[in-house]
């Protein structure tokens, strides 16, 4: 299990290990859940006021249907702690920032100058996401 | 005969193993048999070569004539504009 | 047209910064090339089959004579002193170096362009009509519509690792002049029966290995849920689209194998939840894009004559001027096929004359079509014949448009290492088969599209005659198809048997015009005839 490298988050990390959707249902005390990129993350809806971890898988970089089922759950309302873990590289911290990631849990790890360089980059965003940055639109009109 | 052929990273070129580097010419290709993929794994490895491949070609009174008509136009340019081959000696023809 | 504010100028400024990193840290050795990929190809870079190709971003084909002037001057500064203009309305560059390419983007960001996503599985270039802004049928002018898409789409964090590669086209008339059923998204700008204006969305179209025509998914979208529907399109397919077999990784696939209905079921709900979350830009935002795209200051009463009396002359304005929704003007396209010449290609020095072309003639303004050639799209009619000369004295005056001169072609295993055989002879042979004007014009409309492998950027499928080249057993050959049609009436070509050689198929496409010559009735083109007579005669002509 890769080590969480990076975490945007003021609380107390979370200790559980995350149990895999396909199990969630059944263990009534978890608060950590792991989803895979083809598993459908508005299975936790009913389950979002008890669950503070869930860490999405990215097996490789390029599939990228966790960018979906994190902004799934930070639309849905959910404000606990959304990891990204596997394939997780510089370049894509910033698309995974946005889409509501505040935890990287990196397969290998990270250059911490490069990290830092790709997060800061983008002084503006063109469009709405999940992280509440105000949209270059929004900006024009007020 | 096996030749490993690849890129370089900054320039683009397609370059050539010649058994102690890579060149842009094919003429200079050498016949890296079962060492080819170890090459190919060592020199990517270093960073000396780029997508690099093997492909079979053989000998031939012109030079060294890949086995397949894409390689064969990969080492010649493109044949709709052989002024912009390495080779000036380039003909169409030589790719079929 | 469009011109960037601070806000736009930063993102491009910033995005040739965050390229220049990439590039430093994989010639550095802290990436691997499977890592850096993705990113190159998101700024338009490709490894090529002789060297890394740079594809550059026109906007849906729109670009003014400053953005043309520096493409030329890029192809002399970075490359070998000519670009090739694609069917995707974009521009092409062949041997670029990747150390080059950062500074290339710069170069492009200085005059408002880029080559964003151009490549990658992720929204590419949105086309559009290339007479937009010219054309009397259209309801509007679409590219405000494309330009809203295209802010959207830009870095859009959720969308940049999708199955595969995304297509979207924006029209708004009924003539469909962009191809736009066979997009991945196409959208046409209608007006429903209250009279507002709104979008209509045709989703799951596309050419390839399987190609498709969009069916229409939603028939009236309001212009302020546009950002929002789309959205959810695109969901649908990041989540969805097959991930297993890049062959069958396109939305078309997903449309097909949920079924239109289901696919729309699913969209509507993603739509519906879309609609709560506050993610379209208030119209305020379109309204400040549109007044870009107001009409030029046309000369009020500008003559509507035509000196016609040089022949030559009177031959191109015939083939390549389409009227103007403006008296007095007209709409005239620049053939980059000349006979014998490699479609869509042209020369730094070429370009550069077009760039000042369109800044003398055609309000500095210029379009590529996805037929590979070039458009000044508002010209007096007073202007049209120093036009035409100084068009002439650079080898871009060949009327050809829309004739079976017209040839569009991709680049072919000359160039790319994804064909199965060349594509560009094969063009240039049928280009002096029928380089005698009089039988081009005797032959009247017939679109020829050659694609050198089943990924089809030659748009074969879509060819009244289409051309596909494949691999037979290490031989290149080729398969010819007929009927195929990309307006309104979309059709896919059906292929005629066996494949030919090389010199084959040429025979064979003169064959086939020869059958419809002998064939047609009156004012039929070629496509009537074939859609009247059928695939068995034109058999029969070529196989005996």
């Amino acid at each position: 299990m890769a080590e969480v490298q990076l975490r945007f988050r003021d609380d107390a990390p979370v200790s559980d290990p995350a149990v895999p959707l396909s199990s969630f249902g059944e263990t009534s005390n978890a608060a950590a859940v792991r989803i895979e990129p083809g598993e459908d993350a508005r299975a936790l809806l009913p389950h979002l006021d008890r669950i503070r971890l869930v860490e999405v898988t990215f097996p490789a970089f390029t599939d990228g249907r966790g960018y979906s089922s994190a902004r799934i759950l930070r639309e849905a309302g959910y404000t606990g702690e959304l990891r990204a873990a596997g394939d997780v590289l510089v370049d894509q911290l910033g698309h995974m920032r946005r889409c509501g990631f505040d935890s990287f849990a990196p397969a290998q790890p990270l250059d911490a100058d490069d990290a830092r360089n790709a997060l800061e980059r983008w002084a503006d965003v063109y469009q709405a996401a999940a992280d509440g940055r105000a949209p270059i639109w929004q900006k024009r009109h007020g | 005969m096996k030749i490993v052929t690849g890129n370089d990273l900054k320039s683009g070129d397609v370059t050539w193993w010649t058994g102690s580097g890579w060149s842009r010419h094919i003429a200079d290709a050498v016949d890296a048999g079962d060492e080819a993929e170890a090459i190919l794994a060592r020199e990517s490895a270093a960073q000396r070569v780029n997508a690099a491949y093997v492909i079979d070609a053989e000998r031939t009174a012109d030079g060294i004539r890949p086995a397949h008509i894409k390689e064969r136009i990969r080492a010649l340019g493109p044949t709709v504009r052989l002024d912009l081959s390495l080779d000036p000696t380039a003909t169409p023809e030589r790719v079929l | 047209m469009y011109k960037y504010d601070q806000y736009d100028q930063a993102m491009v400024d910033t995005r040739v910064a965050e390229f220049r990193d990439q590039t430093a840290r994989r010639i550095a050795g802290k990436m691997t090339e499977d890592q850096f990929k993705p990113l190159r190809l998101q700024n338009g870079l490709y490894l090529q089959l002789h060297a890394y190709m740079l594809r550059v971003a026109v906007p849906y084909g729109t670009l003014n004579s400053a953005q043309m002037r520096v493409l030329g001057d890029i192809a002399d500064k970075y490359d070998r002193g000519y670009g090739h203009f694609t069917t995707r309305q974009n521009i092409q560059y062949n041997w670029i170096k990747l150390e080059d390419a950062p500074d290339i983007l710069a170069d492009l960001a200085k005059v408002e362009m880029h080559a964003i996503q151009t490549s990658g599985n992720c929204i590419r270039n949105i086309s559009s009509d290339q007479f937009a802004g010219a054309a009397a049928d259209e309801l509007v002018d679409p590219r405000p519509y494309a330009e809203l898409l295209r802010q959207w789409s830009s870095f859009h964090p959720e969308f940049l690792a999708l199955p595969r590669k995304f297509k979207i086209a924006v029209i708004a008339s009924d003539t469909d002049r962009a191809a736009m059923r066979l997009h991945d998204i196409g959208i046409q700008i209608v007006k429903n029966a209250s009279g507002e204006i709104g979008a209509a969305f045709y989703v799951g179209g596309g050419m390839g290995r399987t190609p498709m025509i969009a069916p229409l998914i939603k028939d009236f979208v309001p212009l302020d849920q546009l950002i929002t529907y789309s959205e959810a399109c695109l969901r649908v397919y990041n989540r969805y689209g097959r991930r297993d077999n890049k062959y069958k990784a396109r939305i078309k696939i997903l449309v097909h194998e949920l079924g239109k209905e289901e696919y729309t079921r699913q969209v509507e709900e993603e739509f519906a939840h879309l609609l709560t979350q506050g993610i379209e830009p208030p119209l305020a935002e379109l309204e400040r894009i549109i007044p870009y795209f107001a009409d030029p200051a046309y000369e009020a009463g500008a003559s509507d004559e035509l000196d016609r009396s040089d022949p030559d002359f009177a031959l191109w304005v015939d083939h390549n001027c389409h009227a103007h929704k403006q008296p007095g003007y007209m709409v005239a396209t620049i053939s980059l096929k000349p006979v014998g010449g490699i479609p869509g290609d042209a020369s730094a020095d070429q370009i550069r004359l077009m760039a000042d072309l369109a800044k003398q003639y055609s309000f500095d303004e210029l379009r590529v079509t996805h037929a590979q050639n070039i458009v000044l799209p508002h010209v007096k009619k007073s202007d049209l014949y120093t036009l035409w000369q100084s068009l002439d004295a650079a080898g871009l005056s060949t009327p050809n448009l829309d004739s079976i001169g017209d040839i569009i072609a991709c680049p072919g295993l000359d160039y790319c290492s994804l064909a199965n055989a060349r594509s560009i002879p094969v063009a240039q042979k049928i280009s002096e088969r029928f380089a005698a004007q009089d039988k081009l014009d005797t032959i009247g409309e017939l679109k020829l599209k050659i694609s050198g492998c089943i990924n089809a950027c030659g748009h074969h499928h879509a060819g009244h005659i289409g051309i596909l080249g494949v691999d037979r057993k290490g031989t290149e050959n080729y398969q010819l198809s007929l009927g195929g049609c990309e307006g309104a009436d979309t059709s896919l070509g059906t292929i005629t048997g066996p494949g030919f050689s090389e010199d084959g198929v040429v025979d064979a496409v003169e064959k086939v015009t020869d059958l419809y010559l002998s064939e047609r009735k009156d004012g039929e083109r070629f496509l009537d005839t074939y859609r009247r007579i059928g695939m068995a005669p034109f058999k029969e002509a070529l196989y005996g």
